[in-house]
């Protein structure tokens, strides 16, 4: 049992306020002299104080600062709240509550360390220290990376055990009963002739009291709520349409609308002709922005129809026109002088090609749009010195100082108000549409302005997957696989990224890398080297970001290797690999499978493995060659995130993450032709739909020590289970997607 | 015109062509309905009229004769429907984007096909897209709200 003590108060900084008519714990008070040295680079003056738990006469709150993009998050963060403070579910409500640097997110941090996480050496650690050091001064409350369990895990649950300890303590003080004679349950603290004193009477002599600062975590075998099936909050509202998104939000006075941008992105408007959209009905106004033309209308449907109609002629974009020469210039960049970092480089590589046959390869993966189906919105007022700003984000506090350069505001000014998403994906990682809105709303100060992007605006304008190709070479020695040299090109999605927030990120791109240097292989002479292409469209973080693509080259690779050697798919990653954990999943889905039960001859089965994020995960895919074509029959999935906390969810997580996977290794890809993109809706840009999905069967295993999130993990080893189960009932091998390129799926 | 949705009659003047979810949406201020693509490709705007599963994106308001539900009027949190029951049941969504226009589907698929096969199932149901790849929950859903059709 972990016990917290003063840890609670220096390092998680669990305050209590006293509120009107109640208490709130887990207030941050930055101007407080705190023992963390962590904290002195963070502004003078700052004076946001937030709360995780919020008790008044009204009820009971909860803070879930992890923004929810449908994975659950609101929920997930409330069961580890409460707990602790021992409430039930449908005793509380949640709060995304207010940007703050309190939020800041440790575990995002840590996985950008460029150490694997399988490494709990003391410079691995400490390193992490460092980006959370620098996380925490950057103050990215940011909502990403598969962090939002591993970053609350121990804070959140701390902030309930405090709360409720405290809560004991008034009631201590109120009855004049021993503290140790009193206990918590279902919101309330119960004396030991069984009376019972709900929080919100005790709510307001907590607010008085210091936080307790001894608390100790629950053992998990008495967990009542984390590790059991719960409902999520949101599920009767979105089985009913009565759950509210960005773009159903509206205000008093609204006006609707909608933006035309160059689709050859980063380029410049020359000119725009908007005569016959101004004398369209419901049209408003038509003016120029920075990003090219916007239509104010009464009704999103006019503002749209309004922005088709207007001619508008549009530069040339900075990047190649057409996808040849961005294939080009990925295989230009497999050079000495583009190597971002060598970080697996084990045994003599060179020498063991030159001693063998050499078997070589070349895979490739597309630019993808995200594509969540509520396209992207943000309604924006300013009024009065202050903006208001509300929209569905993972980066409110990127958002607060974006409006705030616009609108000329203080930062403290800008209130970011954080509305359910329509999906995300790491769509919603990005600013453009808040700060056209933003730019919309200066012009039409005093009237609520909501811009809504038409499904075509949002497609061809998408910050998509990084493209990338990957070269790889090896040899086989005595059924087993010798040597593996895997080199993997692609532009920087952080720089990309973080280039449009004005932020250089020094040192080497990880992501160039991630899903293939860090696989707990053991492998004679194994080397891995990203080179780092040349900016080419813009991109951005997409579900499972680097390792979307790198978890394809690697395993494929592997399997490559494998065949070649004559040996078992299976077997031989479980004599390769050296990681507990990691062999457990593969063990897992070996059993889930059956594999080795034989097939009919048109049958395959595949199996892949990545460790992304810090979860080992394996997949078994199993497909049948019909007629029509490939057929998916059974995927089976083990991983392994250390503790399920809410295993409903992560069963649907892992599901949805396994069809994400699958879905666009089939089907999807974004293509550029004279500097536009080719795919302009769902009809072009396809995903997979019901009549193309396997059974998925999903196993989470709890042998690793590290909490993790299941939120992107599931989807690098998807695509290249697909290839290996297609090779092995077909004979054919796949190294690029989208694959109906290359074979027909029924 | 008039239109009748979920029971109530409603006077909008809006231009011919105004696809039925944009006067759903922004004149009526039935959010239930959701825009995904404008072109009849996710389904998310599924609506019934007179009965039968149609895109609203994809007809006019002026071309509606027949009374109009959405999700809205199918069932409420305090007296669902057997698909959202179903739907509430197996925990069928993540981000819920689409799933107004799942349940709509499956609610007029399931009252003309009492005992469908799963391969009915794929069929009636590949019209709409979740992009959170939540459709093994949705074939269970769907399977379980027939039986309590059936039961019905």
């Amino acid at each position: 049992m972990s016990k917290i003590g003063k840890i609670a108060r220096r390092t998680f900084l669990i305050g209590s306020a006293a509120i009107v008519g109640g208490v709130a714990f887990g207030y941050y008070a930055y101007k407080k002299p705190v023992a963390n040295p962590l904290l002195k680079g963070l502004a003078e003056g700052e004076t946001a104080l937030t709360a995780y738990v919020k008790i008044d006469a009204d009820g009971i709150t909860l803070i879930t600062p992890r923004a929810d993009s449908g994975q659950g998050a609101y929920s997930v963060q409330a069961i580890m709240i409460a707990e602790e403070l021992d409430v039930e579910l449908d005793q509380i409500k949640v709060d995304p509550g207010v940007p703050s640097r309190a939020y800041y997110n440790t575990a995002l941090a840590q996985e950008a360390a460029p150490f694997p996480s399988t490494n709990d050496s003391f410079t691995a650690n400490s390193m992490r220290g460092v980006m959370d050091a620098m996380m925490k001064f950057l103050g990215m409350d940011i909502t990403g990376g598969s962090t939002t369990v591993p970053d609350g895990f121990t804070k959140l649950r701390v902030a309930g055990a405090v709360a409720r300890e405290t809560l004991k303590a008034a009631a201590a003080q109120k009855t004049g009963v021993a503290l140790t004679d009193l206990r918590t349950s279902k919101g309330a603290v119960i004396l030991p002739d069984g009376t019972s004193l709900p929080y919100t009477e005790l709510a307001a002599i907590a607010g008085t009291l210091d936080p307790v600062d001894e608390v100790q975590l629950r053992d998990p075998s008495t967990w009542r709520l984390m590790g059991k099936a719960t409902q999520r909050f949101d599920i009767v509202s979105k089985s009913t349409g009565t759950q509210d998104y960005g773009i159903d939000f509206t205000l008093d006075g609204m006006v609707h609308a909608t933006v035309r941008t160059n689709p050859r992105r980063g380029g410049a408007m020359q000119k725009f002709d908007a005569s016959d959209a101004k004398a369209m009905r419901g049209v408003s106004q038509v003016f120029e922005i920075s990003t090219g033309v916007a239509v104010i209308a009464d009704n999103t449907w006019r503002a749209i129809q309004a922005a088709n109609s207007i001619e508008i002629e549009w530069d040339a974009a900075p990047y190649p026109a057409e996808m040849d020469a961005h294939w080009q210039t990925l295989s230009d960049s497999f050079v000495a002088d583009r190597v971002d970092s060598t970080m697996k480089d084990e045994g003599d590589v060179q020498a063991a090609l030159e001693a063998g046959d050499v078997i070589a390869a070349e895979y490739r993966a597309p630019y993808l749009a995200h594509a969540p189906l509520e396209p992207l919105s943000a309604t924006v007022l300013v009024q009065d010195n202050r903006a208001d700003v509300w929209t569905g984000t993972q980066i409110p506090s990127f958002l607060r100082g974006n409006v705030a350069d616009i609108t000329g505001l203080d930062k403290d000014d800008v209130h970011i108000h954080m509305l359910m998403m329509g999906g995300s994906f790491g769509h919603r990682l990005e600013a453009r549409v808040v700060q056209e809105a933003a730019e919309i709303a200066v012009k039409m100060e005093g009237t609520p302005v909501k811009l809504t992007y038409s499904r075509e605006e949002d497609m061809t304008h998408n910050d998509t997957r990084q493209i990338a190709m990957a070269r790889g070479r090896g040899t086989v020695k005595n059924g087993q696989v010798e040597s593996f040299d895997l080199g993997i090109a692609m532009p920087s999605v952080i720089a990309s990224q973080m280039g449009r927030q004005g932020l250089s990120v020094p040192g080497p791109d990880t992501q160039i890398v991630a899903g293939a240097w860090e696989q707990p292989m053991r492998i004679p002479n194994y080397r891995v080297t990203g080179y780092r292409a040349p900016e080419l469209a813009p991109i951005s973080s997409w579900r499972s970001v680097g390792a979307s693509s790198n978890g394809f080259f690697h395993d494929v690779f592997l399997d490559e290797l494998i065949q070649a050697a004559g040996a078992d798919p299976m077997a031989e990653r479980l004599r390769l690999c050296w990681h507990d954990p990691s062999r457990k999943v593969l063990e897992k889905v070996a059993d889930m499978s059956n594999w080795g039960a034989p097939l009919a001859p048109n049958q395959g089965r595949g199996v892949a493995f990545c460790m992304s994020f810090g979860v080992p995960t394996a997949e078994v895919v199993e497909v049948t060659a019909t007629e029509d074509g490939i057929r998916l029959d059974n995927v089976w999935v083990a991983a392994d995130v250390g503790t399920v906390v809410d295993p409903v969810n992560f069963e649907n997580m892992v599901q949805g993450g396994v069809v994400w996977g699958l879905g666009h290794a089939i089907l999807s890809e974004i293509t550029y032709s004279d500097g536009m993109v080719e795919q302009d809706n769902y009809d072009s840009f396809e995903a997979m739909r019901m009549y193309q999905v396997p059974n998925i069967e999903v196993a989470g295993l709890e042998n690793a020590d590290q909490v993790r999130g299941m939120g992107e993990p599931m989807v690098p080893p998807a695509a290249a289970a697909l290839s290996n189960a297609i090779f092995a009932a077909t004979g054919q091998r796949i190294r690029e997607m989208p694959m109906n390129k290359f074979i027909d799926f029924v | 015109m008039q239109l009748t949705v979920n029971g109530t009659n409603h006077d909008v003047d809006v231009e011919d062509d105004m696809p039925l979810l944009w006067v759903l949406r922004d004149e009526l201020g039935i959010t239930g309905v959701k825009y995904g693509c404008g072109v009849a490709q996710c389904g998310a705007c599924t609506v019934h009229i007179n009965g039968e599963a149609v895109k609203s994106c994809q007809i006019s308001a002026a071309d509606v004769e027949s009374p109009i539900t959405t999700i809205e009027g199918l069932g409420n949190p305090d007296a669902l429907h057997s698909v959202q029951e179903a739907w509430i049941e197996h925990q069928v969504a993540q981000c819920g984007y689409c799933q107004s226009g799942q349940i709509m589907a499956a609610a007029a698929f399931l009252a003309q096909t009492p005992n469908p096969t799963d391969a009915d199932i794929d069929d009636a149901m590949s019209s709409n897209l979740c992009r959170c790849g939540t459709y093994p929950r949705i074939r269970a859903a769907v399977k379980s709200a027939a039986a309590k059709m059936e039961r019905a």
